[in-house]
This record gives C-alpha cells, structure tokens and sequence, in this order.
C-alpha cells in the first residue's frame, strides 16, 4: 500500500517536473514564446468575446455601416454596421469551437481504426488502407463542397467534414507506429501470456502511440482553422448572422473596392492563430519529440 | 521496376473505383434527395417522377451503381439536368484554366523553394538559415485564400499594377501572364515553404553521407559536390510531395479562382454547388480526384524511377 502510494507520488511528480521544465524550455524560444502569447491572446479573447468590448456582434447600426477604425470602433464596422472587432472576437470562438470538436473526434477514431489496421488480420488492414487512401484522394475542399450541397451548409457539416478528412491521416500515423511495435518483445511476452487482444492494444500500444499523435493533432490546428475559415468565407459554412472570420473575409471582399478594413480585419486574426498554433506546436515538438522532426 | 509500374497501377485503379464508392454511396445515403435539390422544393409530383426517371433514380440501387461505373468506363460522367449538355463538355472547357494555374504554381514555387532550401542548408546555422527558416514556416501557415485576398488588395486595388480579373484576353500572351501572376503567386507561397523546409532537411542529411565525403576527398569543388552529387537525391521526397501537393493544390486553386473571377475547375464547382446542380458537381469532383490520384502515381513511378529502394516498398 505505502510503495503504491510512493510510487504514484514519485510518478505525479516527475511528470509535473517534466511539464515545467517543458514549459520553461517553451518560454526561452524566442518562437515558441511569440507562438504560446499568440495563442494565449486568442483563448482570452475567445473566452471573454462577451465582455472585451460594449457591442453585441449582431447589433446593427445602419447609420455607421463600413466605417474606418475609431475610437469608438476599434477596426471599424461591417455593411450592416456591426463592430468589426466584436465579430472578429466572436469569430475565434467558432475556430478553436470547430478545432476541438472535430480534432477530438478525429483522434479517437483514427486511434482506433489505425490500431485494428497495424494490429488486426491482413486482410482488414488492406481495406482499411483502400478506404483511407480513397478519403484521402478528394481535395479537401471540393469533397466538402459536394457534402455540403446534398445537406445544406451548417457547422456540423463543416466539422464532419474535417473529422473525415482528417481520420485518415492520424490512422495511418498510428498503424505504422503499431505495426513497428507489434513484434517487439513485451508485445510478443504479452501474447504468450494469453494476454486478449483488446488489452495488448489498451495497455501496451495506446500508451506509446498516444504521444507523438497529441503532438502531430496539435500542429493540425491551423489547417483545420483554415478550412473552417475558408468554407465560411465561401458561404458553406456557419449560417449568417454568426460570426466566423471567413465570414467577415466574404464581406470584406464583396465591398473590397469600397473599405480595405473588413479584408484586413478578417484576415489578419486567422493569419495570426495559425502562425501562432504553428510557432508554439513546431517549438513543443522539438523539446517533447524531436525523433518527429524527420517524419515531417 | 516493371512489378512495381504494374502493382502501383493496380493500386491507382483500387483507389479510383473506391474513391468512386464513397461518392456514390455519400449521394444516396446522406440525408437529402437528390430530387428536392435539383427541381426545389415546389415542384409537382410529376416533374419530380419524369426528373426520377431520367437520371435513372427509380432502378434498384445495385443497377444504379453498376450502370455509374459503366458510364464513368465509357467516358460518360454524366449530364447537365439544366442545358442538357454532357458534362465532360463543360468540363472540358474550365479545366486548361487549372490546369495552367496549377503547373506555373508548381514550377515557380518548386524552383524558388529548391534554391532557398539547398542555400539554408549550405549556409546551415548562419542568420540567414534562421530568417529562412522563419520565413518559410510562415508561408507554409498563412491559408492561401487569405494570399489571394491580401494581394488582390494591396496589388489590384490598391497599387492597381496587375490586373484582378478574369484570365486576360484569348490569343493575347502577355495579357495572360499578366493575369496569372496574382493567383500563381497566391496559390504557390505556402509551396515554397513546405519545398524549402524539405529540401534542407534532405540536403543536411545527405551532405553527412560518405560518398560526400569520399567526392570532397578527391579535392572535387564545393558547388560540385553540393550542386550535382547531394542535391540530385535531396530533391527525391520533393517530387513525392509534389504528387501529392496537386491535390491540395486543387483546393488552392478553387479560392484563387473565385477571388481573382479566373475561370477553372474550381470556380465552375463553385458556381455548380450554388446553383444546385448535382451532375456537374459530382463530374467535376470525380475528374479532380483522378487528377490527384494519377499525380501521385507519377510522381511514384518517377521517385521508383530515380531511386530503386522505393520500388520494394510495395
């Protein structure tokens, strides 16, 4: 009882060290540090959209539409006289709302398809491999445009099409990572043992594979914040009046010619989460797993 | 080499005609009717019979399937429900569009990507490796919908130096290029990073081989033996990349086509998806894919081609 209690005491420990000196390594990079208050500027304004400013981002007012950054605006208004910077805030909740969602998702079915495809019978890992390459031979945007003509844009949709775009890619990274553990020598202890599959794959193979799959979901936040931001700059995504930075990026190039301001204030947030996930993901690679680096 | 040809052409196939399931089964099982999407919702009930009848929706579900394939086999991706003509045709007529864009994009940001990464990798750790290297990261992050749209701003409405729409003058040359500078720029940036970092990476790793050292040892010159013995296999994973960075590029293509109104592929899906226009839109993504699927097969048998070890991978 005390040597179990010991040991999760000196585990908890370590691990916590582990993730300080992680962090402390994080802040000394000169990009990782620009990266991690990039994206720490976009989780405050996200979570308090609410408060940051005095505007309701459907509130209109006509009388002030396509209005320059003032004072009282900070980056102006769009055509219907809604505060840019209320919409641009509220926007980020809808990126990182569509990122977590669907990269979740993702990630535990990849987990699970790609473990049965590197650890099952032959044959059903060449199935598995026939659907993967087929999702992934659509470009990403055509098939979700087909999609989302047969059921009518909506942010489900746009977060069901990441998750099946993107369960291929984390499958595949998990399968070639357990077909290289399946013959090794705890693996083959475990199945002389009379160990049942399901919990060589729970206990022996999740744990080494889960690692290096965070780090690579992580750095797959940009992309998917990118194609969130790219359907509804193209009408196929969230449903007006909600905020969405390709939204605001829509508007600002229909009055492109009238007010360079909508353009720049869309653009400018989703240049920056994705230059920060980026910095902050490539920095926390380098110090958790740097034997990643390679595969890239 | 000829095993190989032969398994990855049966491959491509596999991969094309279950890329071809998915689509059929994605139109008949997600939730929807293909009918109510063509004709809208107020069509009389025997519009909506004569429309079931003339795509061939009222036949079972497996002559359906079959009768796809058959018709994909023989050329025949169907038909436009609206003007009635073969939807190959208007294809056919948006595709050279793309298929420009797409080949400038790649060469340019192939060849400015190459130089920048052999160069970072000569001069490995100095300041400019680093600004590089920040650099190219950051073309790699910035969506290229959000290229299109700054440079359309800054360069055709604000500076007007080139011109915003449109694919110039047909027979006109320069007014052509003129047009292409904008959308191939946009849709190549984010390439020459991804083609830098990459070629960096290789070139380090390959610049540490003996046979470096060996042409070093024989007092060969440094251009020499960067130029013709390390970087003649470094650029191997890039023509991999590239076979697979058409597909992406497709979808690139898309938003720099719609930004600059140039017409192409993804415009005219685009327009379809808008307009309600099934057939088109499935034609046009079943040619898009199998574009992507045969530049992947390329660039294998080209990578198979120029270095063995590839070929007993399969």
């Amino acid at each position: 009882m005390s040597a179990q209690a010991s040991n999760k005491l000196t585990g908890h420990s370590s691990s916590s060290f582990w993730r300080i000196s992680a962090i402390s390594r994080l802040i000394r990079d000169p990009l990782g540090l620009l990266g991690l208050v990039l994206v720490s500027l976009l989780l405050i304004g996200a979570l308090f959209a609410n408060h940051l400013t005095p505007y309701s981002p459907k509130a209109l007012d006509v009388k002030n539409r396509l209005a320059a950054p003032s004072m009282s605006h900070l980056l102006g208004t769009d055509q219907l006289g809604r505060d840019t910077l209320t919409r641009v805030l509220h926007g980020g909740r809808v990126a990182l709302q569509v990122a977590a969602w669907s990269i979740s998702i993702a990630l535990v079915v990849g987990l699970v398809l790609g473990m049965l495809a590197g650890y099952g019978p032959r044959w059903l890992d060449n199935c598995l491999l026939l659907v993967f390459d087929a999702v992934r031979s659509f470009p990403t945007i055509i098939f979700a445009l087909a999609l989302i003509t047969l059921t009518g844009p909506s942010l489900k949709m746009v977060i069901t099409v990441i998750i099946v775009t993107s369960i291929p890619v984390y499958a595949r990274i998990v399968r070639t990572q357990t077909m290289a553990l399946k013959e090794q020598e705890f693996v083959l202890a475990a199945r002389s043992l009379g160990t049942s599959w399901f919990r060589i794959l729970r206990v022996h193979f999740l744990p080494n594979v889960v690692g290096p799959l965070f780090i690579l979901a992580s750095m797959d936040i940009p992309v998917v914040v990118t194609i969130e931001s790219g359907l509804s700059f193209l009408g196929m995504g969230v449903r007006p009046p909600t905020a969405s930075w390709g939204a605001t990026l829509a508007d600002g190039y229909a009055y492109i010619r009238v007010t360079p301001w909508l353009v720049v204030a869309g653009g400018v947030p989703l240049i920056l989460t994705t230059l920060g996930f980026t910095f902050m993901g490539e920095a926390l690679r380098d110090i958790l797993d740097p034997r990643l680096r390679r595969g890239l | 080499m000829l095993t190989y040809t032969l398994k990855r052409l049966g491959l491509t196939v596999a991969i094309v005609a279950a890329a071809m399931s998915i689509l059929f089964l994605m139109i008949h099982f997600v939730p929807g009717d293909p009918v109510t999407l063509a004709l809208g919702t107020r069509a009389t009930d025997e519009m909506r019979e004569a429309y079931r009848i003339k795509m061939g929706l009222d036949r079972p579900i497996y002559v359906q399937y079959i009768t796809f394939f058959a018709n994909v086999m023989r050329g025949d991706i169907g038909q436009d429900v609206f003007s009635n003509q073969a939807v190959s045709t208007i294809i056919s007529h948006h595709l050279p569009h793309t298929v420009v864009l797409v080949i400038v994009s790649i060469a340019w940001s192939a060849l400015l990507g190459i130089f920048l990464g052999c160069f970072s990798a000569v001069h490995r750790g100095s300041l400019i490796d680093r600004f590089t290297g920040v650099v190219t990261v950051s073309a790699i992050a910035i969506p290229s919908f959000v290229v299109s749209l700054y440079s359309l701003l800054i360069f055709a409405v604000l500076l007007r130096v080139l011109p915003a729409i449109g694919a110039g003058e047909p027979g006109d040359l320069i007014d052509q290029a003129k047009h292409l500078v904008l959308p191939a720029f946009a849709l190549g940036l984010g390439w020459v990073g991804y083609i830098a970092r990459l070629v960096r990476a290789s070139m380090l790793e390959i610049m540490g081989e003996n046979y470096i050292r060996s042409a070093r040892s024989y007092g060969l010159m440094e251009y020499t033996v960067v130029y013709s013995y390390a970087l003649k296999i470094a650029v191997l994973p890039t023509v991999a990349l590239l076979g697979v960075g058409v597909g992406n590029m497709l979808s690139g293509a898309l938003f720099a086509e719609l930004v600059f109104a140039r017409p192409g592929i993804g415009k005219l899906i685009y327009e379809m998806v808008m307009a309600r226009n099934f057939p088109v839109v499935q034609g046009a993504v079943l040619i898009t894919t199998f574009m992507f699927v045969v530049s992947a097969l390329i660039s294998d048998l080209i990578n198979a081609y120029l270095d063995p070890r590839v070929r007993s991978s399969l």
